[in-house]
C-alpha cells in the first residue's frame, strides 16, 4: 500500500508529460536558438507551451518567463524589481509567512540596505488589510504575498490586496508566490492587479526544475541571470524545451475539470478533519475559526492523553459530536482545498511521520521544506500556536489522485498507532 | 614548490621497526595497507620493502596531493618525503641535480636562489660589490629593512603570500600530529637559513663514504646558495641523500598519522551511534592495528531512515583509515520500549546501554572480535559517570576499550574535525539514545536497583533479545 499525501512537496509527474517529455529529450532535443531546422522544432515547442499558458493564466504570451522553478520566480521577483526600482524607493513589504525562498531574499535585500515591514497574521494565517494599507509608503517598490500557506494551507485574499495595494499607491508592484495555489483556485493576474506571479511545475504533476513567472507589462525588473540573451534577455540559458512543454501539458490539465477537482478535494479535506477530529487530542490548525483551530477537547492535556487511551477512548468517541460537518465545512472555507495541519500533542510529529511511513503512507512533518533544519516553523509560530504542538505537527496534502478510501485508511491507521505512540510520551 | 620533481615517496615508520622476529609481519600489513589506500589513486604505483623503510615508486603521472592524503590515512606510518630518485651518473651530477632541486624547493629563497652566474653578477653590479657573498649580504639587509617597514606598516599580511607567512599549524591532539602546509621551511626574515647535511651509503661501493657524501655535498650548496648555513645542532632544515642501487634526494617530512598498521592488532566491535565521539573512538583503536566492525542500534519510527544513513556514512568516513567495516544495524525499538513500560525512566538509558552492551558482545563474539569499543568519556554525560560505567560495564565478559575516556569534548571534536567526520556527526537527526532520555537520569546509579529493575523485564526480554539478533542487517562499507 501506498497512500501518498505529501503533495505539496511534490507530486507525481502525469505519466503522459512524462512521456512526451522522453520523447523531447531523445527525438526533438533542438536547441531553440539554433538557426537549423531542429531549433526551429525546439522554438515551436516552447510557442505553443507558452500559448497554453497564457490562454490559462488570461495574459499575452510576452508576459511568461520559465525559470528554473518557484524559487527562482520568487528570487528574480523579489531581486529583479528591487534593483530595477531602487531609485525609486527602498521599501518592500511581505508576511511572516512566507516561503524561505522569499522570507531569505529579503533578507538578502536588507543586508543590501533595502527595508522589509513583515505582516502578522490571524490564529487563521490571514493578513490584516488594515495593517497592508497602514505599511505602504510612498517609497514601497512591492508587495510580496503568498497565494496558498504552504503549511496550513490558509489563503489571502489576493484580489481584495491587488486592489488596496494600487489604491494606496499605484507604483507599488504587487507579487504573488503562488506555488501552492496555482490549479488550485482560477489565479489571474491581470483581473487581480497581480504584477509579478510565481508557480512551480513539480506541485501541479509536472517535472522538478521548472518554474513559470508572470511579468505584468509595465513591471520594471532587471535580471538575475545573465548570459545569451534568452527570454528578452530577462532570463538567459537554453530553455528547458521538455519541461517547459512539460509544464504547459500539467497546467493544460490541472485546469480541464478545475471546478469538480477542486470540489472533490475539498471533501476530501472534509473527510479527513472529520476522522482526525475524532482521535484524541487531536488538533487541526489554519481554519476560518476564531483559535484558527478545531479539537474536541481545547485544554486537552498530555495527562488527558493517557487517561482517554485507558478509557478506549470510549468519551472521546462520544463527545465527537460536539462538532458537525456544517461547523468542518464552514471552518474550511476560503481555505486551500488540498492541505491540512494537524497537531497531535505528545507525538513528535517526526515519529508519527516515520510511523505512518511504516504502512506505506506519506505526509509531512510541518513543511517538507524544513526538513533540513530542526528550528520551529516559522508558519507555526506566526499564527501563534501552542509551544506544545509546535514539534507534534504534521502536514497532510491531497492531490486529484486522492481517493476517499485512501482517506479512510490513514484516519484507520491514525487511530491504531496514535493510542500506541502516546503511550510512549516523552517527559 | 614545484610538486611534479617528485617520483618517489619514502615512508617511514617507527614502532613496527622495534617489532622483533614479528617484524616482517608488521612490514608487510603496511605494506598491503598502502596498496590498498593507493588502489584509489590515479596512476600505477610499486611498492618496495626496505629494511627500515618503505618506497613507493610512481611509475606512470600520479596526483601528487592525492597520492599524499591517501598515505596519510594508513595508520603505522611515521612520515611521508617526497623524494627524487636519480640515476647514479657521478658525483658531478648528482651536485647540480642536489643544486637543482634546491633551488626549484625553495624558490622563497630569495637571495639564497640558485641563480645562475648571469644573476649573480647582476646582483654583485647593483650593489657594486664584486665579491658576490659581499653583494648577497648587501641585499639580505635591504630585504630585512623591507620587511621591518612592512611590519611597522602593519601590512605584512599583504605579503603574506610570499615568504612570511607564519608558517605552516602544526597541532597535536592526543599525540597525533597534523601538518597540513608544506614545504616546511619559510624564510621569516631575509637572514640566512641554516640546514644539515646527511647522507647514507647503503650500496657501499659509492667512491664517497657518508661523511666525505656530507662533506662535499654540503660545499656545493654553500657554494650554490650564498643564503645557506650549516647548523648541525639544530637546523632549519636537513638535506638528505641516500645512495642506493637509485640515489634519492629529499629534505621534507610530512606526518603519517602513527601508530600500527591495521591487521596486525586484531579486531574489534564499535558501538556507533551517529554523535561525535564514536567514530573517534574506532579511529583510535583502529591507529593501533585493530580491524573494526561497528555496530548501530536503530529505533524506528523514533529513528529515521535518515540517522541510519547517517551512520553509514560515518563508518565509511573512517573505513578510509581502518579498512572494510562490517556494520551491524540492530532493530532496538522493542526493548526500548519494553525498557520504558517497565523501568523507571529516570535509569532507562543505563539499562538501555546495557542491554546494547550484551547484543554488542554477542555479535562480537560471533564475528570474532576481541573486545568492544565505545565513545565514553568520563562524566561527559550522566550515563557516563564512573558510577554508570560500573553499571553498563558488568554486563559483559570482552574487554571494552575507551580510548576517549579522559578526553574532553573540544578535543574529541578537534580529532573528528581533523578525520573528517564532524560535519556528518552534526547532522541533527535523533539517534536511539536521546528518544526516551529522562530530564532527569541518574548519574550515580546503584547496580543492585539497576538489577533489580532489570528484572521487571524478564517476561518479556528473552524474545525480544531474540528479534533484535534476527533484525541484524549487515552493510559493508569501505570496500573497494
Amino acid at each position: 500500500m501506498e497512500i501518498y499525501l505529501d503533495n505539496s512537496a511534490t507530486t507525481m509527474v502525469l505519466p503522459e508529460v512524462a512521456q512526451r517529455m522522453a520523447e523531447i529529450m531523445t527525438k526533438e532535443y533542438g536547441n531553440p536558438s539554433s538557426m537549423h531546422r531542429k531549433g526551429v522544432e525546439g522554438e515551436l515547442l516552447i510557442r505553443q507551451a507558452r500559448e497554453g499558458l497564457a490562454a490559462l493564466l488570461k495574459c499575452d504570451v510576452k508576459n511568461l518567463y520559465f525559470t528554473s522553478g518557484g524559487t527562482e520566480s520568487d528570487n528574480m521577483s523579489l531581486i529583479g524589481v528591487a534593483m530595477a526600482n531602487q531609485r525609486r524607493g527602498k521599501h518592500l513589504i511581505t508576511t511572516k509567512i512566507e516561503h524561505p525562498a522569499i522570507l531569505k531574499t529579503m533578507k538578502y535585500l536588507e543586508e543590501q540596505g533595502f527595508s522589509v515591514s513583515y505582516l502578522s497574521v490571524d490564529r487563521s494565517g490571514r493578513i490584516s488589510l488594515e495593517e497592508l494599507k497602514n505599511s505602504i509608503q510612498p517609497d514601497t517598490i512591492l508587495v510580496s504575498i503568498m497565494h496558498t500557506n504552504n503549511e496550513i494551507g490558509s489563503l489571502q485574499p489576493i484580489a481584495q490586496i491587488g486592489e488596496l495595494i494600487k489604491s494606496c499607491n499605484p507604483n507599488t508592484l504587487f507579487h504573488v508566490d503562488a506555488v501552492q495555489g496555482f490549479g488550485k483556485a482560477a489565479i489571474y493576474p491581470k483581473r487581480m492587479k497581480i504584477d509579478l506571479l510565481s508557480v512551480s511545475s513539480h506541485k501541479i504533476h509536472g517535472p522538478k526544475g521548472m518554474g513559470l513567472l508572470y511579468v505584468g507589462d509595465k513591471v520594471k525588473i532587471n535580471p538575475i541571470v545573465f548570459g545569451g540573451g534568452q527570454q528578452n534577455g530577462l532570463r538567459s540559458g537554453t530553455e528547458n524545451v521538455p519541461g517547459i512543454v512539460g509544464i504547459a501539458m500539467a497546467a493544460k490539465a490541472l485546469y480541464e475539470n478545475l471546478d469538480v477537482d477542486v470540489a472533490n478535494l475539498k471533501s476530501r479535506k472534509l473527510q479527513l478533519i472529520k476522522g482526525l477530529l475524532e482521535l484524541p487530542g487531536v488538533q487541526v490548525n489554519g481554519l476560518m475559526t476564531e483559535t484558527g483551530s478545531l479539537s474536541l477537547d481545547m485544554d486537552f492535556s498530555e495527562k488527558q492523553v493517557g487517561e482517554a487511551v485507558q478509557a478506549n477512548k470510549s468519551s472521546a468517541m462520544e463527545s465527537s459530536d460536539g462538532i458537525t460537518s456544517e461547523m468542518i465545512e464552514k471552518a474550511i472555507e476560503g481555505t486551500a482545498p488540498h492541505i491540512v495541519s494537524a497537531s497531535f500533542p505528545g507525538v513528535r510529529s517526526e515519529v508519527l511521520l516515520h510511523t505512518l511511513e511504516d504502512v506505506g503512507i506519506y505526509v509531512s512533518a510541518g513543511s517538507a521544506c524544513s526538513s533540513h533544519k530542526p528550528e520551529p516553523s516559522a508558519t507555526l509560530t506566526a499564527i501563534g500556536l501552542d509551544k506544545k504542538y509546535l514539534d507534534c505537527t504534521i502536514r497532510f496534502s491531497m492531490s486529484v489522485f486522492t481517493t476517499e478510501e485512501e482517506i479512510e485508511l490513514t484516519i484507520k491507521a491514525l487511530s491504531e498507532k496514535l493510542p500506541i505512540l502516546q503511550r510512549y510520551i516523552r517527559h | 614548490m614545484n610538486k611534479s620533481l617528485f617520483n618517489v615517496f619514502i615512508v617511514k615508520y617507527a614502532e613496527i621497526g622495534v617489532k622483533g622476529r614479528n617484524r616482517y609481519m608488521f612490514e608487510d600489513a603496511l605494506v598491503d595497507q598502502i596498496l590498498r589506500a593507493l588502489h584509489k589513486c590515479d596512476g600505477t604505483f610499486v611498492v618496495d620493502k626496505t629494511p627500515g623503510r618503505i618506497y613507493v615508486t610512481a611509475k606512470t603521472d600520479f596526483d601528487f596531493d592525492e597520492v599524499v592524503e591517501a598515505l596519510q590515512h594508513v595508520f603505522g606510518i611515521v612520515a611521508i618525503c617526497p623524494a627524487l630518485r636519480l640515476q647514479d651518473e657521478g658525483f658531478e651530477k648528482l651536485s647540480l641535480d642536489l643544486a637543482n632541486y634546491m633551488a626549484e624547493m625553495y624558490p622563497d629563497f630569495v637571495y639564497g636562489k640558485g641563480q645562475s652566474l648571469e644573476e649573480i653578477a647582476s646582483i654583485c653590479e647593483k650593489h657594486g660589490e664584486a665579491n658576490a657573498k659581499a653583494a648577497f649580504e648587501k641585499a639580505a639587509q635591504a630585504e630585512n629593512a623591507r620587511l621591518a617597514e612592512l611590519k611597522a606598516s602593519g601590512e605584512e599580511n599583504a605579503d603574506s603570500d610570499s615568504a612570511y607567512d607564519d608558517g605552516e599549524k602544526i597541532i597535536s591532539i592526543g599525540g597525533i600530529h597534523w601538518q597540513k602546509e608544506f614545504p616546511s621551511i619559510k624564510r621569516t626574515t631575509a637572514d640566512s637559513v641554516t640546514f644539515k647535511m646527511m647522507a647514507r651509503r647503503n650500496r657501499k661501493n659509492y667512491p664517497k663514504d657518508s661523511i666525505e657524501l656530507c662533506e662535499d655535498l654540503g660545499e656545493v650548496l654553500l657554494n650554490s646558495f650564498p643564503g645557506l648555513k650549516v647548523d648541525v645542532h639544530k637546523p632549519e632544515m636537513i638535506i638528505e641523500v641516500e645512495i642506493r642501487e637509485f640515489i634519492y634526494v629529499y629534505s621534507e617530512k610530512i606526518p603519517g598519522p602513527g601508530g600500527m598498521p591495521v591487521g596486525t592488532g586484531g579486531k574489534g566491535m564499535l558501538l556507533l551511534s551517529g554523535g561525535i565521539d564514536s567514530p573517534v573512538a574506532g579511529y583510535m583503536i583502529s591507529k593501533r592495528g585493530v580491524t573494526i566492525d561497528a555496530v548501530y542500534f536503530h529505533a524506528p519510527p523514533y529513528t529515521s531512515d535518515r540517522a541510519k544513513q547517517k551512520v553509514v556514512d560515518l563508518a565509511k568516513e573512517i573505513s578510509l583509515y581502518t579498512g572494510p567495516i562490517h556494520l551491524h544495524i540492530i532493530n532496538f525499538t522493542d526493548i526500548q520500549l519494553a525498557i520504558y513500560e517497565k523501568c523507571p525512566h529516570d535509569e532507562l538509558t543505563i539499562i538501555m546501554r546495557r542491554y546494547m552492551m550484551r547484543i554488542a558482545e554477542k555479535l562480537a563474539v560471533e564475528s570474532g572480535c576481541l573486545g568492544l569499543i565505545t565513545g565514553e568519556s568520563i562524566g561527559q554525560v550522566a550515563s557516563q559517570t564512573m558510577n554508570s560505567l560500573v553499571a553498563t560495564n558488568e554486563v559483559c565478559e570482552l574487554p571494552v576499550y575507551r580510548p576517549l575516556i579522559a578526553f574532553d569534548k573540544m578535543d574529541i571534536v578537534e580529532i573528528s574535525e581533523k578525520i573528517g567526520t564532524y560535519e556528518t556527526s552534526i547532522l541533527p537527526y535523533e539517534d536511539c539514545c536521546t528518544i526516551f532520555v529522562a530530564k532527569h537520569p541518574v548519574t550515580k546509579p546503584n547496580v543492585n536497583v539497576i538489577r533489580r529493575h532489570e528484572h521487571n523485564l524478564d517476561e518479556v526480554i528473552e524474545p525480544l533479545l531474540e528479534a533484535a539478533f534476527a533484525s541484524d542487517e549487515v552493510i559493508v562499507v569501505g570496500e573497494d
